[in-house]
């Protein structure tokens, strides 16, 4: 299989009406892989500049929030010559249709790359319920 | 660890390619800030500069600094490598598929003469660094007047 050439994609910005943000600059949306296997869902996001330290992963009510926080990349000092990207924190949510064990969520990040992996509950198994007689 | 190639006088373009690389600097030179010429080839780079030393940055996120092929031909900077996604469940469904994975090869013209020996590049969440010293001959020079 030949290997193709990666074309540039833009970054896109969170729309404002998601909530407006405490800190000034841009929010950009990571492009993300999900998968699903039998046992879990796995979210895959590219947030370059983003130190594990500064990556929130929220779930509540299914709704899953990915937050991720940039510190300054260049120096003060720096003057700029040439743009073509902008630096900026990551923001996205999801909706999970699966139930999802809270406890056992695991949050990795590897160079720029946030792994997130969220276990599924296992579906309750039909139990039989014994009718004890009370005499 | 990134590789950094040193090549001086490796290849000088002719005819079409030095045309193109011309339009190319002329370019980027008219770009610098405001940006109405975006180049449309991976990765985005910026460009800055602190005393005598001009850094270019470029997110690379997931790419191994070991695919990375960095070096600095007659003022170009050229950036070449390969961004691979495994699939490391075999079992797994996609739902969603938005990160790109291949290879890449961006050029860039460097606004100053830099030291080729003196180069280095950096990794960092993600983040590519290279950090590219200028020349003696490109740093500022008081010059004395001497009265006769």
């Amino acid at each position: 299989m030949a290997t193709k050439e990666m074309e540039l994609k833009e970054k896109h910005e969170v729309k404002k009406t998601a909530g407006e943000g405490t800190r000034p600059g841009p929010v950009f949306v990571p492009a993300v892989d999900i998968l699903e296997n039998m046992n879990e869902i796995i979210i895959l996001a590219d947030m370059p500049g983003v130190e594990s330290k500064n990556v929130d992963v929220d779930l509540r009510d299914n709704q899953l929030t990915i937050i991720g926080r940039i510190e300054p990349i260049e120096k003060e000092k720096e003057i700029s010559l040439y743009k073509e990207f902008n630096w900026g924190d990551y923001f996205r949510q999801f909706t999970l249709s699966n139930v999802i064990d809270q406890s056992k969520i695991t949050a990795k990040m590897d160079n720029g790359v946030l792994k997130l992996v969220l276990p599924k509950v296992e579906k309750a198994k039909p139990q039989k319920i014994k009718v004890v007689s009370s005499s | 660890m990134a590789v950094i190639r040193l090549q001086s006088n490796a290849e000088e373009g002719t005819g079409l390619s030095r045309l193109h690389q011309e339009v190319n600097q002329l370019f980027n030179l008219f770009s610098a800030g405001a940006d109405p010429f975006f180049s449309r080839v991976y990765p985005a780079v910026n460009l800055t500069e602190e005393g005598d030393n001009i850094y270019v940055r470029a997110e690379l996120p997931g790419v191994s600094p070991e695919s990375l092929d960095i070096s600095v031909v007659e003022g170009r900077l050229q950036i070449r490598g390969e961004r691979k996604i495994v699939l490391e469940e075999q079992n797994a469904s996609y739902h969603r598929r938005e990160r790109e994975s291949g290879i890449f090869r961006r050029t860039i013209a460097l606004p100053t003469r830099v030291d080729p020996g003196k180069v280095s590049a950096s990794m960092k969440n993600g983040v590519l660094t290279i950090l590219l010293p200028k020349s003696e001959e490109a740093k500022p020079k008081k010059i004395t007047v001497k009265t006769a």
